[in-house]
C-alpha cells in the first residue's frame, strides 16, 4: 500500500491551540456528560463561522434546539431522522446556485450535517451513500452513542454485541437480546465510494486534537466527506457522568473501536495499539465499566475478544473492511 | 408566445423552465419522469440555468429540495403514487418550515393491487400537510398553474409550498395544443424569488426547525399555516386576473361548465372532468338542465366560492376518483361541510366513486346519477354513503378473469390444465 499524501491544512498542535471562539455554546439541554455535546462543540470550533449546519432528528436535535434556545451560533436547520445526507447535498446546491448568480458572495462556505448512529447508519444511509457520491463540497458527521438516545435508548444496527437497551433487555430465556455485531459504516462508506475522498473514525476527546483536525482535513479536502465519531453517552452506556472521556479511551485502545482516516484510498491509523509496545487493552476492561453490560456472561466477554481480536488480526485491512484474504475460485 | 403541442409533462417542464428554477432534484416513477427527463435534457444542454440532480428516493429528493428551499432559491420537483407516499413525511416538514417550492404530482392509483393509471389517493393524501394544491385537466393549465403556483407560494401573506397535481397518462401523455409564453412575458408575471425572510444562506445565525414543546405555540404555528392558506382565497383572483392581463387566459377556483341555469350539477375535478363535459353536452342536447363544477383548487379548500356555485340547485353529485376506504369519496364530505350552513343547500346531494385506477365512465352513468337526483329514493341513511360505479358487464368480466385465474376457464381458451395433470 502506498503512503498518503501530505495534505496542506492548518493543523491543530495541542489543546492550548484549539480556537476559543464558541459557535455552540449555553442554550442546550443535553445530560450530563454528553460526549455528543463535545462532539458537537468541537466541529464547529474547528469549522468557524462561516458554516451551515443541518442536524437529523435524534438527542442533538431535541436537546440542543428546541424554540427560544438553540446554542448553534452558526445558520442551522433541522431535517427529518433518515435526511441526513440529502439535507446536506440540498444545502450545498442552493448555495451553490446562490453563488452562481452573485446572489451571496463566492466564498467557502461549510455544509456540515450530523445525524446519530439510528439516523446516518441505519435510516439514513441509503440518503449518505448518494450524498457521498456527489460533487458538492460537504461533511457528513454520525454522532454514534450506540443508541437511540432520544427515544430513551433502543438498540440500533451500531450498539455493541450485548448491550442491554430498552429493545434488547437481558432475560432468562435469552440472556442477551442484541445479538448484531457493530455495523461498520465507516468502513463500508469508504469501501462503497471510490470518489470520495476522506472517511474517518474519531472520538471528540481522544487522543486530543485528533477529532478536530480530523473535521479540518475532511473540509480542507472537499467534495462529500465523512466522519463516524464514538460518543460514549452516560445514560444510555450506565456509567457516572465523569468518565465519558476515560470510556472513549478505553473503547479505543481496547481496539473495538478503531481510529482511522482513510484518504484518497490510503489508511492512516490515527491510533495504532500495535506501535505504542503495549498492544491492546483486553475488552473487559472497558466493557466491564458499563451498566450496560452487566449481564453478560463469561461466553460473551469471549466472543467480543475473539470477534475484536480477528478485526485487527485477520482483516486484511484491519478495523477498515473485514476481508481476511483471497480463496483460489474451483473451476 | 408559441402554440405548440405538448403533453401534460412536457407542459409541466415547460412551466419549471419558465419559473426559472435554479435547483431540480430528481427522481423517476411512472408516469412522472419524462418530466424531469425533459428538464435534464434542457440543462445539459445549458438551456436552462437549473441544476437537475439524480437523488437517491423521493424522501432525499424532498429533503434536499427543503434545505435548497432554504437557502433561498427557487426549487421545482415532480414525483406519482408510491413516491409521493415514500416522501411523504417531508411534505409536513416542508411545509411546516414554510418554504415556498413547487411539486407537480403526476396522479397513479397507489399499491395494493398496483397499477399505472389514475386516481387522486396518491394527492389527496397530502390535503391536510399544508401544502397547496391546484388541479389540472388540461396540459395548457399545468403550465399555467405551475406559474401562478409560484406566485402563490412565493407571496409573502402566504409562504407555503404548492402541489400542481395532473393525471398520468390521461394528461402526462396526451398532447394537446399548448400556447407557451415568452420568457419575457413570464418574468413580468413571475420576477425572481425574493424571499421575505432571512435564510440559511445569511451569515447570521438563523435557527430553522428547532422543536416546539409547548402545545399552544404548536397550536399558534399550525392556525398561522392555516391563515395563511386561506389568505390564498383572497389574493388568487388577484393573482389570477394578472395572469389573465399578462397572457389572456383566465382560471377560476372553480370551472364552471354550463352552470347558469343548472338545476343539477355533476362536481369532478382534473382530466376526466373532460369526459364529464361531454357527457353533460349529451345531456344537454336531450333538454336536461345539467351543468358541471371542476374543482381546480382543493387547497386551501375554496368553501365560499362552493357556496356561490351550488347554492340553490335541486341536485348535486361528486364524482370522487379517490375512496377513503371504509367512508368514501375525499371531496364529497368536504363538499358537504361546505354546504350545510346554506339555508338554500341543494336538497339532493349524492356521492358517486368513480375512475378508480383509470376506469372509464360506461354508457348511462351519467344518465344514472342525474336521474338519482332528479328521484331521489334513498334513505337518509343510505344517501351518506357513497355509490361505487361498476357495470354488471364489469361484473362479468372479473369473473371471467377469474375464472382463468383459477385454472377453470373452458370456454375462451380451452383447458388450461395441462392432459398429464388431467
Amino acid at each position: 500500500m502506498s503512503t498518503a499524501p501530505t495534505i496542506d491544512y492548518e493543523k491543530i498542535k495541542g489543546v492550548h491551540k484549539i480556537p476559543l471562539e464558541e459557535l455552540y455554546t449555553s442554550g442546550h439541554r443535553t445530560c450530563q456528560g454528553c460526549e455528543s455535546a463535545t462532539t458537537m462543540r468541537g466541529f464547529i470550533k474547528a469549522a468557524g463561522s462561516r458554516t451551515v449546519v443541518t442536524g437529523a432528528t435524534g438527542c442533538m436535535y431535541v436537546a440542543n434546539t428546541s424554540y427560544l434556545t438553540t446554542p448553534w451560533i452558526v445558520p442551522w436547520m433541522h431535517t427529518q431522522l433518515g435526511a441526513g445526507g440529502s439535507s446536506a447535498v440540498g444545502m450545498a446546491a442552493g448555495l451553490r446556485a446562490l453563488k452562481r448568480k452573485g446572489k451571496i458572495k463566492d466564498e467557502k462556505i461549510n455544509v456540515i450535517n450530523f445525524s446519530g448512529d439510528l439516523g446516518a447508519g441505519d435510516m439514513g444511509i441509503g440518503g449518505i451513500s448518494a450524498a457521498l457520491q456527489s460533487n458538492y463540497d460537504l461533511l457528513i458527521i454520525m454522532y454514534d452513542n450506540e443508541s437511540a438516545a432520544n427515544t430513551d435508548i433502543q438498540a440500533t444496527g451500531l450498539s455493541t454485541y450485548g448491550a442491554q437497551t430498552t429493545f434488547t433487555p437481558p432475560g432468562t430465556k435469552h440472556p442477551i437480546m442484541q445479538r448484531r455485531w457493530k455495523k461498520n459504516v465507516a468502513g463500508m462508506l469508504a469501501v462503497g465510494h471510490p470518489t470520495c475522498r476522506y472517511v474517518a473514525t474519531a472520538c471528540a476527546t481522544y487522543p486530543p486534537t485528533d477529532y478536530l483536525n480530523k473535521v479540518r482535513k475532511a473540509l480542507e479536502i472537499g467534495g462529500p466527506t465523512f466522519i463516524h465519531t464514538y460518543d460514549p453517552c452516560p445514560k444510555g452506556w450506565d456509567y457516572h457522568p465523569r468518565y465519558s472521556n476515560e470510556l472513549g479511551e478505553l473503547g479505543i485502545k481496547c481496539g473495538i473501536y478503531p481510529l482511522y482516516e482513510i484518504v484518497d484510498g490510503n489508511i492512516i491509523y490515527t491510533y495504532d495499539a500495535r506501535k505504542t509496545g503495549k498492544g491492546r487493552i483486553p475488552v473487559k476492561e472497558f466493557l466491564t465499566k458499563q451498566g450496560r453490560f452487566d449481564h453478560l456472561l463469561p461466553e460473551h466477554f469471549t466472543y467480543i475478544q475473539k470477534m475484536v481480536d480477528e478485526m485487527w488480526d485477520e482483516w486484511q485491512m484491519p478495523g477498515v473492511a473485514p476481508i481476511k484474504g483471497i480463496l483460489k475460485a474451483r473451476i | 408566445m408559441t402554440r405548440t403541442m405538448l403533453t401534460g409533462n412536457a407542459a409541466a417542464a415547460w412551466g419549471a423552465r419558465l419559473a426559472e428554477v435554479d435547483y431540480v432534484p430528481s427522481f423517476p416513477i411512472t408516469p412522472q419522469t419524462e418530466i424531469l427527463e425533459t428538464l435534464a435534457g434542457w440543462s445539459q444542454l445549458g438551456e436552462i440555468p437549473a441544476r437537475v440532480v439524480m437523488m437517491d428516493s423521493e424522501h432525499s429528493m424532498l429533503a434536499a429540495a427543503a434545505t435548497a428551499a432554504a437557502t433561498g432559491v427557487r426549487v421545482f420537483t415532480a414525483t406519482s403514487s408510491q413516491g409521493f407516499l415514500y416522501g411523504f413525511e417531508m411534505l409536513y416538514a416542508i411545509a411546516g418550515l414554510r418554504l415556498p417550492l413547487v411539486l407537480v404530482n403526476v396522479s397513479r392509483a397507489l399499491a395494493h393491487p398496483i397499477t399505472l393509471e389514475p386516481d387522486h389517493n396518491d394527492v389527496l393524501s397530502a390535503r391536510d400537510t399544508g401544502f397547496l394544491q391546484f388541479h389540472a385537466e388540461t396540459s395548457q393549465e399545468v403550465l399555467d398553474s405551475i406559474l401562478m403556483a409560484y406566485r402563490l407560494a412565493e407571496h409573502e401573506k402566504i409562504l407555503l409550498p404548492a402541489i400542481v397535481n395532473l393525471d398520468g397518462f390521461y394528461l402526462s401523455f396526451t398532447r394537446e395544443a399548448v400556447e407557451v409564453p415568452e420568457p419575457e412575458e413570464t418574468k413580468n408575471f413571475l420576477p425572481a424569488f425574493r424571499p421575505a425572510y432571512p435564510l440559511l444562506s445569511n451569515r447570521e445565525p438563523v435557527a430553522m426547525g428547532a422543536a416546539v414543546l409547548d402545545p399552544s405555540l404548536y397550536s399558534y404555528f399550525k392556525h398561522q399555516m392555516h391563515n395563511a392558506a386561506e389568505n390564498v382565497l383572497t389574493i388568487y383572483p388577484k393573482i389570477a386576473g394578472e395572469f389573465a392581463e399578462t397572457f389572456g387566459r383566465r382560471h377560476g377556483i372553480i370551472e364552471e361548465f354550463m352552470l347558469d341555469d343548472a338545476d343539477y350539477v355533476i362536481v369532478m375535478t382534473n382530466s376526466f372532468a373532460s369526459m364529464g363535459k361531454a357527457e353533460i353536452k349529451r345531456l344537454r342536447q336531450k333538454g336536461k338542465k345539467i351543468g358541471l363544477a371542476r374543482l381546480r383548487m382543493i387547497r386551501p379548500f375554496p368553501h365560499e366560492e362552493l357556496q356561490r356555485v351550488l347554492r340553490g340547485r335541486k341536485g348535486v353529485a361528486v364524482v370522487d376518483q379517490n375512496i377513503s376506504v371504509g367512508k368514501g369519496g375525499i371531496l364529497f364530505g368536504e363538499i358537504a361541510s361546505a354546504l350545510y350552513p346554506l339555508a338554500d343547500r341543494p336538497p339532493v346531494l349524492l356521492s358517486f366513486i368513480g375512475g378508480l385506477g383509470g376506469r372509464r365512465f360506461r354508457p348511462g352513468e351519467f344518465d344514472g346519477m342525474l336521474a338519482s337526483m332528479e328521484n331521489p329514493t334513498e334513505s337518509a341513511a343510505e344517501t351518506a354513503r357513497p355509490h361505487l360505479l361498476f357495470t354488471g358487464e364489469e361484473c362479468r368480466q372479473v369473473g371471467r378473469f377469474f375464472a382463468i385465474a383459477r385454472g377453470s376457464d373452458n370456454t375462451a381458451h380451452g383447458s388450461t390444465r395441462s392432459p398429464r395433470a388431467a
